[in-house]
């Protein structure tokens, strides 16, 4: 039975293991093309002189924005730890304060938790959580994250 | 822009002005690139059906996003967004409209802020609740501004 597992040794061998922390300068021009992406016209998010005279005092990323920061390395992460077909179960989102353009964040990546099921639909499944963690080039704290991933076979 | 929202403003039971998002296939392509997540569900037809799927799907973080610009302007922008969860339940294809909605479950004043719960969810033109979530921000009192 235990070969058939979709927990691989890897997976066992990170659960509760802090990953290396990825080091993510945030440029303007990335929360543009995020801004962009998701379609949203907010002054806040774009426009200097308008941002400049708001609470922010300048230009601040949307919440969700920390999402994308060190997320190519997270990909790529789940890549080798879950099978080839995978979902998004879902995500629990913190924030702290905002992003600026000029942060250096640093993300730091564990699996928090890791389980097997049989599903009626779509056989055997294999969910993991990861919890995220972001901070700034001031060691503050920024946003927290838990993702939910579901793989199958 | 929408106006600044005040906790005088806020009831339980208040409606959040919907958000309605139309996701194209070329977004998804912009969300691939701008956040780094190439799983080519997203944008390979053939690869997605491959995986079981009936044809290519939107983005969780993306569907995530639209709903925090559901509370980024609903809240306007002497808000902040605490808290944001969501559960990827159903599937949402790209060419069919995507319905930001949520309301208010409960308001209430802890350390000199103001505080709002919320249900929010994303329906597809089907009124099905494809992905259902919460959010808890903090907005400013007309008595004293927020923090």
């Amino acid at each position: 039975m235990i070969e058939d597992s979709l927990i691989t040794e890897e997976i066992r061998g990170k659960l509760g293991v802090e990953g290396e922390p990825r080091v993510c300068e945030i440029e303007k021009g990335v929360i543009r093309r995020f801004v962009q992406a998701i379609d949203d016209p907010n002054p806040l998010w774009q426009d200097e002189e308008y941002a400049k005279k708001s609470k922010h005092g300048g230009i601040i990323a949307p919440p969700t924005f920390i999402l994308i920061v060190g997320n190519e390395q997270f990909q790529s992460q789940l890549a080798s730890l879950l099978p080839e077909s995978k979902l998004h179960g879902g995500t629990e989102l913190e924030c702290y304060q905002p992003v600026r353009p000029g942060d250096t964040i640093t993300v730091t990546t564990k699996i928090a938790d890791v389980r097997e099921r049989e599903g009626k639909r779509m056989g055997k499944m294999v969910f993991v959580t990861f919890e995220v963690t972001y901070k700034n080039q001031r060691q503050e704290l920024v946003a927290k994250c838990r993702q939910a991933l579901i793989g199958y076979k | 822009m929408a106006e600044q929202l005040y906790y005088e403003d806020v009831e339980v039971g208040s409606e959040i002005t919907p958000l309605v998002k139309q996701p194209t296939t070329r977004q998804l392509v912009m969300w691939a690139g701008a956040s780094g997540d190439y799983y080519e569900i997203h944008y390979d037809k053939d690869y997605a059906q491959s995986r079981g799927l009936p044809g290519v799907v939107v983005h969780g973080q993306l569907i995530c996003s639209f709903l925090g610009q559901l509370m980024t302007d609903w809240m306007g922008e002497q808000g902040s967004l605490r808290k944001l969860t969501c559960s990827y339940r159903g599937m949402n294809f790209p060419g069919e409209a995507l319905i930001c909605k949520g309301e208010v479950t409960k308001k209430y004043v802890e350390d000199d802020e103001c505080y709002v719960e919320c249900d929010i969810w994303v329906e597809n033109p089907r009124g099905e609740k494809t992905v259902p979530g919460t959010a808890l921000v903090t907005i400013p009192s007309r008595g004293r501004p927020a923090s």
